[in-house]
């Protein structure tokens, strides 16, 4: 594997951003179709990825690396295992539907763009470095963008919403900057494997404290219950595209940061903060279940149910068993799917209504028979139907943290009455936009459209494919993960 | 041909798919695909009866689902001959329900999708009887509730039928639960959910416990049923397909395991059984999980007879059915279920008597028998609850299609408004009467030989109270049954309107009457006990196995029915006893019973309504104190900065004026930079990785 994939993938899309930005604003046609072009090549980029990746091994692969500043011990380092390379496929193909998805988009097309090309360049850094200065770049990169996004396509309230997510976000980058310079200067490298590599020179105390600064920067951005505020405000205001990337993949991000530094790095700090982090996963899928159900706003309800979900995640990690961490990675790529996909349905039915309010619909089911079956298909794969990849993802879940040394039963006992809590949510808002009288209002409303169908159907596609044979993703996972968990238990 | 099963559900999801993506703007294309479909997979079903009647040792075939070092999940599917008959029966059922339905639901607008659901749900259920391990199990059995689901409220303009869908969807749900959990907990000890593993690790933990003689010398498991276990044990193929252990749970991890630790495995097993029979009681529709189904007879009739009487709920008897391992050797197990069923069949069976709409009778009826199943398969009757379930579904499914044959007619459910509908469609009148005289247990109709079995198992086990239970239960069934078939289709029509546009149904609806009568009257004489290849001898996998006829409880069941009927005649069809009048002398029971026990009202009270209250605190503990408290610190910052300037103006400043401007000018420069725009730092963020960049190039 001599061709530099990872950096192809990283940067083919700031190649795509100066390409937006040479053409006239005017131009809009030009814009949207250079855009889809360069996430499309990227998604090619990443399918070449995945289908060279060696799943018989834990090691790291299509490692490159060249030293950057050696009097530092910074390096231009990156490299693929089985828990990115999913993500690299999830972060280019949410991507590339996401462009398709913003043709809606009207105004400063051009910028609009531009920054959506420079957030994937952002997100793909992420995944792939293994220097954690290169790594904490990246997660600056996104943050930019992300912010614009925000603040200039939003709804109402988008520069609240902007600043309290860029601020919360920085607050908490600025912890895991102090534990990388504790890092740092406990051993003189930056380089993420020599630092997993030599983890059992932390002392007890060490690895304790630096693993909370982590925690803070991740659990932000998860969002682990009660860091979680700034996502219903940042869903609720951001553009339907930046809305998928949002849930799609930049809450993964902090579930990755835990598996990639937190967890190999400081294992007895992972054994110790075991039952907390469990918990707070629970408080997070109970919890975000609840309020969901009181949400008013179509989105905000999806919001909140990303709170509950990636409590999911949060569980299955905290049980330090291949089965448990490998749920967790499924339900961080299901997840991705499914919300997005959700996120992006919300988005055509509020292009057409301009409204997300729940109790405003009623009835649509007789007037939009196909938009009512894909949203009742993804609002079950939500609610973990069997057959789709939620059900495998919360099953593996529940099976792995049950079969965990570290945490209670009763944490996962009570963890599954978020199920039920989560199919009342979704079964309420069926029913109350879909079912029932017809709201004639509602009348002009038109079906959902063949780009549309676009957007959601590769979605369905990989949904229900590792709903029916979840070997598909797993044999991606199985090596890393039982490598890690082989690490942490010794 | 058994190696092909797994073929029988393609063919209903085949004829979904098709139905969905292609064929539904041609109704008539999508119906008769449809029916061609589920016909093909019953033609399959019974080829695969033919062969397993031959040759009944199990059929398991396994791949590898999901898999890691050491433990691994595997999936497939397991035909023994409970699974065969079970495919008979469903196939059947769908197929005549299929084919009642293009005259039921003709000229509905969304007929296609009617069909494709149908295929969607015998897909399902198909699947769910074939699959070998429970978490298959698991995954066919939300799908059938998920079609419930959309069937329920298949006409979901009305909001009563929308309401009753969510309501099947979430209590079955939470009942699920008991099941998620049960599996969670089996995979935990054992290590592993396949039907015949399970059946193995019990078999070797028991030896090893030294528990089989103990356990046999308990009183429930002496009776005749006990063979079903040696049965399940010896004759199912031990190898193992996918060739890897199935280890993962710390209970038995690898090593020989004590004595103490075998027992202690069991009992875990028997509470892992017990979860995973709460996921049965709410699709079978037990106490206290009942309450969904007489709503979800808002749904198409068609549908109420083939999902909520004849095969969805009986997936619930089925699963305990195929848990009946974990019944033998948990005593605690047994007690449980066998008491679920008696409160089950008692209380549906009282609230049926009293009831006006004609399919929510039928539904508490349907609560009722499905309790006797449960209650027979808890006291380890292996055999009398299966053939019940065998022979109800046909009797049950046909009461339901009468019944809509009668909707169809008069287009009321209301008894109170209907009389006299013999005279006008005689082959509805009679098939009812052949349904209601089978579930009554009048012999020798099919329901005379389960039930009999049924209390046969009771009398030799010696549970004399579920025994006595059991009968007065028998004897409220076929009151409430003629009950029904009086007020009806005999003596004057109550609305007259309605009576002189009541016409027989067309052929398409008739003929599956008369064919489900047929087998309300002779589907059961497979079990006649003095057969010597009858049923029971069939799933216990050709074991020779004799429950002694017991003449004289067959004439009991006999004269109690006869009586049930009796009152049944004089209240309804004589009038020589006045309903009114027993009404009003009874009013507090009969209030109570009119009121289903007010089951619906406490839910609401102690479930529903504390939900969506804690649902609104939290969300306002959300917004005020969590996101007040970020709010919070963001004005605190704000505050903060504004203080620190004034200090810095007044106080440092002025302090430093006499160092000089200077350090004066400094100090203004470093404030700038704090300017507190977010571009600024992004971009400071930005201009530093790019000098870094550079800098290594110099």
């Amino acid at each position: 594997m001599d061709f530099p994939i990872l950096t192809f993938l990283t940067f083919f899309p700031l190649v795509g951003m100066i390409a937006v930005m040479l053409l006239k604003k005017e131009n809009v046609g030009a814009i949207r179709w250079t855009s889809v072009f360069f996430t499309f090549v990227t998604l090619i980029g990443a399918i070449f990825l995945v289908a060279n990746y060696d799943y018989s091994t834990s090691k790291m692969q299509f490692i490159e690396r060249y030293t950057w500043f050696p009097e530092v011990g910074i390096n231009y380092f990156m490299g693929a295992d089985g828990i990115s390379v999913p993500m690299l496929f999830l972060t280019a193909l949410l991507s590339f539907l996401s462009i398709v998805g913003s043709f809606g988009i009207k105004e400063r097309v051009k910028e609009y763009f531009a920054w959506f090309l420079l957030l994937e360049v952002g997100m793909m850094g992420v995944f792939c470095s293994l220097d954690f200065f290169l790594f904490y770049v990246f997660w600056e990169v996104m943050l930019v963008p992300m912010y614009f996004l925000i603040g200039v396509w939003g709804g109402p309230r988008r520069e609240y919403a902007a600043i309290k997510f860029f601020l919360y976000t920085l607050f908490g980058s600025i912890f895991m900057l102090v534990g990388i310079l504790a890092l740092y200067f406990t051993t003189g490298t930056l380089n993420m494997m020599e630092l997993i590599a030599q983890n059992n020179i932390y002392n007890h105390v060490f690895q304790l404290w630096v693993f909370a600064a982590f925690f803070i920067a991740f659990a932000i951005k998860v969002p682990i219950w009660p860091f979680h505020t700034w996502l219903p405000d940042a869903h609720v205001e951001a553009p339907t595209a930046v809305s998928v990337i949002l849930a799609g993949i930049l809450l993964k991000m902090g579930t990755y940061g835990f598996l990639r530094i937190s967890f190999p790095m400081f294992p007895y700090a992972v054994k110790y903060y075991a039952v907390p982090l469990a918990i707070l996963g629970l408080i997070s899928i109970i919890y975000g279940a609840l309020v969901s159900m009181a949400q008013k706003d179509l989105k905000k309800l999806v919001a909140y149910s990303s709170v509950s979900h990636m409590g999911y995640c949060m569980l299955g990690m905290a049980a330090i068993t291949t089965v448990g961490i490998s749920g967790c990675l499924f339900q961080m790529f299901s997840h991705g799917l499914i919300t997005g996909a959700l996120f992006l349905l919300v988005g055509v039915i509020y292009d057409r209504a301009h409204t997300r309010e729940i109790a405003a619909f009623g009835g649509l089911g007789v007037k939009l028979p196909v938009y009512t079956g894909i949203f009742v298909l993804f609002c079950m794969a939500s609610l973990g139907l069997p057959g789709m990849s939620g059900f495998v993802s919360e099953f593996m879940v529940f099976v792995g943290s049950f079969n965990s040394i570290y945490i209670h039963k009763w944490i996962v006992i009570t963890a599954v009455l978020g199920v039920i809590l989560t199919a009342a949510y979704f079964l309420r808002t069926i029913q109350s936009m879909f079912l029932g009288q017809f709201n004639t209002r509602w009348e002009g409303l038109t079906e959902i459209n063949g780009r549309e169908i676009f957007t959601v159907f590769p979605l369905a596609v990989f949904t229900l494919l590792i709903g029916i044979y979840p070997k598909t993703l797993n044999i991606f996972l199985k090596a890393t993960v039982e490598n890690l968990v082989r690490m942490l238990t010794g | 041909m058994v190696e092909y099963s797994w073929l029988i559900p393609l063919f209903p999801l085949l004829s979904f798919v098709l139905i969905v993506f292609f064929l539904n703007r041609n109704n008539r294309v999508s119906s008769y695909f449809a029916i061609a479909m589920i016909l093909t997979s019953m033609v399959l079903s019974f080829k695969i009866l033919v062969e397993v009647l031959a040759n009944p040792h199990p059929y398991e075939a396994f791949i590898t689902w999901l898999s890691w070092t050491g433990f691994s999940l595997p999936m497939g599917i397991y035909i023994d001959p409970l699974a065969a008959v079970m495919l008979i029966v469903v196939t059947i059922v769908s197929s005549l329900v299929h084919i009642y339905s293009l005259g039921y639901m003709h000229g509905d607008p969304r007929f296609a999708r009617f069909f494709a659901y149908l295929s969607l749900f015998s897909f399902s259920m198909l699947g769910l009887v074939i699959a070998g391990s429970y978490v298959l199990i698991l995954v066919f059995w939300e799908l059938v509730g998920l079609t419930s689901y959309f069937l329920i409220g298949f006409w979901f303009e009305k909001k009563i039928a929308a309401d009753a869908g969510k309501k099947a969807f979430v209590t079955t749900k939470l009942a699920d639960l008991g099941f998620l959990l049960g599996l969670v907990l089996m995979i935990f000890v054992i290590g592993t959910a396949t039907l015949p593993e399970l059946n193995k690790k019990i078999e070797s933990l028991k030896i090893t416990a030294g528990m089989v003689e103990e356990n046999h010398s308990s009183k429930q498991l002496h009776n005749a049923e006990m063979t079903v276990h040696e049965g399940v044990s010896k004759h199912h193929k031990t190898h193992n397909r996918t060739g890897e252990s199935h280890e993962v749970g710390t209970a038995t991890h690898g090593k020989a395991i004590s004595k103490e630790d075998a027992k202690r495995t069991l009992i875990l097993i028997g509470i892992a059984g017990l979860l995973m029979f709460m996921g049965a009681c709410g699709k079978s529709a037990q106490f206290p999980f009942h309450v969904w189904l007489p709503d979800a007879m808002e749904g198409p009739t068609p549908v109420s007879a083939l999902i909520h009487a004849a095969t969805m709920v009986a997936a619930g008897v089925y699963l305990t059915a195929r848990l009946m391992g974990v019944i033998l050797i948990s005593p605690t197990m047994g007690l449980v279920v066998a008491s679920i069923g008696t409160i089950t069949a008692f209380m549906a069976a009282t609230i049926g008597l009293v009831q006006n709409d004609i399919k929510r009778v039928l539904a508490y009826s349907t609560i009722s028998q499905l309790g006797y199943m449960m209650m027979v398969l808890g006291l380890g009757g292996y055999t009398a609850g299966t053939f019940h379930l065998y022979t109800h579904a046909f009797f049950k499914a046909l009461l339901f299609l009468a019944a809509g044959s009668v909707i169809h007619a008069v287009h009321t459910n209301d008894i109170q408004e209907m009389g006299g509908l013999h005279k006008k469609m005689k082959i509805t009148s009679i098939t009812f009467l052949i349904a209601s005289l089978s579930i009554s247990g009048i012999f020798p109709f099919s329901g005379f030989w389960s039930k009999d079995e049924i209390f046969a198992v009771a009398f030799e086990g010696g549970h004399y109270v579920i025994l006595v239970i059991g009968i007065l239960v028998a004897f409220m069934t076929a009151f409430y049954m003629f009950r029904l078939y009086f007020m009806t289709f005999t003596g004057k029509p109550r609305d007259q309107h309605a009576y002189d546009h009541a016409h027989e149904s067309p052929y398409n609806m008739t003929v599956p009457l008369m064919i489900f009568a047929l087998l309300s009257i002779f589907a059961g004489w497979w079990g006649i006990p003095w057969l010597h290849t009858n049923y029971a001898s069939f799933v216990f996998f050709g074991h020779p196995h004799h429950v002694e006829p017991n003449m004289i409880l067959m004439l009991i069941s006999l004269v109690v029915a006869l009586s049930g009927i009796g009152l049944a005649y004089l209240m309804y069809y004589k009038r020589a006893i006045s309903p009114e009048t027993m009404a009003q002398r009874f009013k507090p029971i009969y209030t109570l019973l009119f009121n289903k026990y007010y089951f619906d009202e406490i839910y609401m009270a102690i479930i529903i309504n504390p939900t969506y209250r804690l649902m609104e605190i939290l969300f306002k503990f959300d917004q005020i104190v969590i996101d007040g408290m970020v709010n919070g610190v963001g004005k605190l910052t704000l505050l903060w900065s504004w203080a620190k300037e004034r200090f810095d103006t007044y106080v440092v400043d002025g302090a430093v004026n006499g160092v000089g401007h200077l350090s004066l000018a400094t100090g203004r420069a470093i404030r700038k930079t704090q300017t507190g725009q977010l571009q600024t730092y992004a971009l400071v963020i930005f201009l530093g990785a790019v000098v870094l960049i550079f800098m290594k190039f110099i």
